[in-house]
């Protein structure tokens, strides 16, 4: 049972951060496979001020969260004027040296080595309670003005661009707040796990989160959750298989793009009618195969 | 007093020079044509108007104010708003969204009052809803609200294009081949209903277009461009028996049939 609430929690500090990034990717149109660097940031930041420095949990957790949101703005200032591929690159390049840095950082950081003694304070209801509230948090931004205006841009930014919006300010704008997320959910992760080493920020875990919000499907806050429990679930529970996590998350990715280049969601949400829709789809899909495969 | 006043409008890509010295003022309330062989320059004097390009030399005012150094979303906010030649709508959003984005940026609320969805919110959203409904239902598109942009008739997706743009409420309207793909009846309908929302919208219109039969019908004055150059202007009558022009153009008209 303990092991199992492991896992859940896991899975929470996860999705907050799969959620943030979805935002960037899936929502406004801006890929980037470094985004583990923020839930670094957002770890080492509260492990930091709880255990070195004493403050308070939720008093750390809320200054991680600001230390993440003011790394992504910053970070978006340079590389946000990039235009698609190079924003990735420049990401990926941003996930190896935030990685590096907390190997070099001596004694504040553990270096290459963890580090440990972190207060466990994120139990499972924690956890849970947080997420909910994070989601909650992401499904009104998407829902207002805001999130119209990150559709815009994932659309077509010169047209949203001609539109009265201001495309630039608004990517900023995304990369912070999913930097927040991506903050959030690390701190929360650090204080489960209660040690933490710059390897589990690497690009294997970028690329865990990445492929989470692909394979949930572009522009589906549900889709990006349900994915989120099968990717962290399942390897999680075949720990053994554990080396084989990026082979496992490249093939995911490259299935989904070749399969089913919509996601699982397909930029739907997941709905009850939607659960009934796609439990007669698969009833009609079942007995005639043949015919699935015309695609 | 003209409302849009381009003048000296120059623009160099490289070696080519895509536009040169070109001159057009626009008295308000007019509908002016912009015309000219393929790569005659006017879809770069659009991109220039609206900032998607800096112009090499000369300037554009509109309503008086300079528009130089200004962002694309500076100058559609400032009440130039245009379409596109080759239909850029937000394909996947529903008709709806694609016009209360345009209509949203003077919206009285920020991230936080979002997140809390608080009264003011509540209120900004409806009175979003409600004026994108009531545009959709002026342009005749009501009933595909809520269809996906890229599902509705090639037609409705030029019309919804121009209704975003109008969703800016803006005072000048670039319109860049509106014509483009459509059928003769098709084009008739779309010359009416530039006609009307010039009139419900108290617009100035500056319009590109192959279609003749829409620029000498909608049109009170015509610029005629080719490689960059102005080489007429003029009412519809003037232009239709300016030599220099049926020239450009039949000489167009033999490099269509040599590569066809
Ligand atoms: N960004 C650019 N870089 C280089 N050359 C360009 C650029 N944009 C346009 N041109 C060139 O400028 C010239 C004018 O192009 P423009 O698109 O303005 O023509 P147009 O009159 O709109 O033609 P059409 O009727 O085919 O739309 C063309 O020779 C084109 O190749
Ligand atoms: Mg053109």
């Amino acid at each position: 049972m303990g092991y199992l609430l492991g896992i859940m929690t896991l899975i929470c500090c996860n999705i907050i951060v799969v959620i943030g990034l979805s935002l960037l990717t899936g929502f406004t149109g801006i890929f980037s496979f470094g985004h583990a660097a923020y839930m670094a940031i957002g770890a080492y930041s509260a492990a930091i001020l709880t255990t070195k420095l004493g403050v308070p949990f939720v008093l750390a957790l809320i200054v991680a969260v600001m230390i993440a949101a003011l790394a992504g703005r910053l970070i978006g200032i340079p590389t946000l004027k990039l235009v698609g591929d190079y924003f990735a690159i420049a990401m990926l390049g941003l996930g190896e040296t935030v990685r590096l840095l907390l190997d070099n950082g001596g004694k504040l950081t553990g270096g290459a080595r963890g580090f440990g003694n972190i207060p466990g304070k994120t139990a499972f209801p924690i956890a849970f309670v947080i997420m909910v509230f994070s989601v909650i948090v992401m499904r009104n931004i998407i829902g207002s003005r805001y999130g119209r205006c990150f559709l815009a841009i994932r659309e077509d930014e010169l047209a949203a661009e001609c539109c009265g919006i201001d495309t630039y300010g608004l990517k900023k704008t995304s990369l912070t707040i999913s930097a927040a997320f991506g903050g959030l959910g690390g701190a929360l992760f650090a204080h489960y796990i209660t040690y933490i080493q710059p390897i589990m920020f690497d690009m294997a875990k970028s690329t865990e989160i990445a492929a989470a919000v692909v394979f949930g499907g572009l522009g589906s806050l549900s889709g990006s959750i349900i994915a989120s429990i099968i990717l962290i679930g399942i390897p999680e529970v075949l720990r053994p298989l554990y080396q084989w996590r990026l082979v496992f998350y490249g093939l995911l990715l490259v299935g989904t793009i070749v399969l089913r280049p919509q996601g699982l969601m397909g930029g739907r949400e997941f709905t009850i009618q939607g659960l009934k829709n796609a439990a007669q789809w698969v009833q009609e899909k079942i007995p005639g195969r043949g015919k699935g495969e015309k695609r | 007093m003209s409302i849009l006043k381009i003048e000296g409008l120059t623009k160099v890509f490289g070696g080519l020079t895509a536009v040169s010295n070109l001159n057009i003022s626009i008295p308000q309330g007019r509908i002016y044509g912009l015309i000219g062989p393929n790569g005659a320059g006017k879809t770069t004097v659009f991109n220039m108007i609206t900032g998607i390009y800096q112009p090499t030399r000369g300037i554009v005012e509109a309503e008086g104010k300079s528009l130089a150094g200004l962002k694309p979303n500076q100058i559609a906010q400032a009440g130039v708003a245009r379409t596109f030649q080759n239909l850029r709508l937000f394909k996947k959003l529903t008709a709806l969204e694609n016009i209360i984005i345009a209509g949203q940026y003077n919206t009285k609320y920020n991230l936080v009052t979002a997140v809390l969805q608080n009264r003011a919110f509540k209120e900004e959203e409806k009175r979003l809803r409600q004026e994108a409904l009531q545009l959709l239902d002026l342009v005749g598109l009501s009933e595909y609200a809520e269809y996906k942009a890229s599902n509705l008739p090639y037609g409705h997706q030029r019309r919804l294009e121009i209704a975003r743009a109008l969703a800016l409420k803006p005072k000048i309207l670039l319109l860049d081949e509106p014509a483009a793909g459509m059928n003769p009846e098709e084009s008739l309908a779309l010359m009416g209903f530039i006609r009307d929302i010039k009139d419900k919208f108290g617009l100035t219109i500056l319009l590109i277009e192959h279609h003749m039969e829409i620029v000498m019908g909608i049109c009170e004055h015509i610029v005629v461009l080719n490689f960059g150059v102005e080489i007429a202007h003029g009412s519809p009558e003037e232009i239709q028996n300016n030599s220099e022009v049926i020239t450009a153009y039949l000489g167009e008209v033999e490099k269509d049939d040599a590569a066809s």
